[in-house]
């Protein structure tokens, strides 16, 4: 259950843009996750639900975007779309492959409320 | 441990501690901050603070990893009996409960530390870094970091290893890479251990196992051994060895960079 641990770290974060910019409450919260991050998002959810109450983000959207797994071939440099145990070329069978997306576990965007005296 | 313990913020790491990001307004009138941060993003700043310890020390680290009962500690008992005269060797060992592991290493006549983690299933940057403070780097050649047993959440945590050395028993089934994508695509070696079993076992093949890996895009190297019968061990402990001058010259480099730039 290291979604938990994740979820924590994850609202430490978001906490400490909300003070930096002045915020009195955080809207939302923008994820991108990708399936081999380790990352499960239905329980990333659940942890997120207990996790935030007591924080800035206490009313917060969960938001994640979810990546797909797609790997370039080392061999013939075509892009495929594989699935998370099979990152072999599509193209050419090769398994020499660089991963292109599908790893991601990222923060990458937050909304928050700041109030007029503030701004 | 740490020398200039502040403990870790630096002009050159300060970026990675601030949060901030760019402010921008949205459509609905509300305030958007583009973060683009890891979500582990304090793990892997610790991480890379362990990380610099390690390189500075000369230390090559290992994060160890495998199901519980892989043989991970039996395999550093074995691997202490080959190398432990000539390689000065560490061992932080997690577990959820119990010394009983570092007292087998000890037994060995090598420093463990134990870590206790409670009810956590993996190792964290920050447990880890707290356990160095109880070693002296500067005496350690090769520092495993034996993981909590556990094929899943470690494989998340960055703990400043330089290498991910992720054991397989024959006992498991040869289609656990398939099944645990993320821990063994995260595998620099795998170990495929207690081979002597395999004559029992008939349904394991080494082969498969090694399939089932670069299925995974991964050319780790794979080791076949027993640290009970030291059948392979020589291969195994060949390859650490070859790992140690690399981490030296690397210390060399950061020594010769501090004298330039003082």
């Amino acid at each position: 259950m290291h979604e938990l641990a994740v979820c924590r770290s994850l609202l430490r974060q978001v906490e400490r843009v909300a003070m930096q910019h002045g915020a009195d409450e955080v809207a939302s919260i923008h994820l991108s996750i990708g399936p081999l991050s380790g990352i499960e998002v239905p329980l990333l959810e659940q942890a997120f639900s207990i996790a935030r109450a007591g924080t800035v983000a206490e009313g917060a959207e969960l938001v994640t975007s979810l990546k797909g797994v797609r790997v370039r071939c080392g061999r013939c440099d075509k892009e495929s779309a594989v699935t998370v145990n099979r990152l072999v070329c599509l193209h050419c069978g090769d398994w020499r492959t660089q991963l292109v997306s599908g790893d991601e576990m990222e923060l990458t965007r937050v909304e928050i409320n700041i109030p007029e005296t503030v701004n | 441990m740490c020398d200039t313990c502040g403990c870790n913020v630096t002009p050159g790491n300060e970026n990675l501690v601030q949060a901030g990001g760019k402010l921008a307004s949205t459509s609905s009138g509300r305030d958007s901050v583009e973060v683009l941060h890891g979500l582990l993003h304090e793990n892997d700043h610790q991480a890379q603070h362990n990380r610099e310890h390690f390189e500075r020390h000369g230390v090559l680290a290992i994060n160890l990893m495998s199901s519980p009962g892989s043989g991970k500690t039996r395999l550093l008992e074995a691997t202490i009996d080959d190398l432990g005269r000539d390689k000065r060797i560490a061992v932080v060992e997690g577990d959820l409960e119990t010394e009983r592991d570092a007292m087998r290493i000890r037994e060995k006549g090598v420093p463990a530390i134990q870590i206790t983690t409670g009810s956590a299933c993996h190792l964290d940057a920050h447990m880890v870094h707290d356990a160095l403070h109880r070693l002296d780097l500067d005496a350690v050649d090769i520092l495993f970091i034996e993981n909590v047993g556990n094929l899943v959440c470690p494989a998340s945590f960055d703990l400043g290893q330089q290498l991910n050395v992720v054991l397989l028993s024959v006992t498991e089934g040869d289609d656990k890479p398939a099944k645990y994508p993320v821990m063994f695509r995260a595998a620099d070696a795998v170990v495929i251990s207690k081979v002597d079993l395999l004559p029992y076992l008939g349904d394991f093949e080494p082969d498969r196992a090694r399939r089932h890996l670069r299925e995974l895009a991964n050319a780790a190297s794979l080791f076949e051994l027993s640290a009970q019968t030291g059948e392979g061990l020589g291969a195994w402990c060949s390859w650490l060895l070859a790992q140690i001058p690399q981490r030296d010259q690397a210390a060399v480099g950061e020594r010769s960079f501090t004298v330039t730039s003082a």
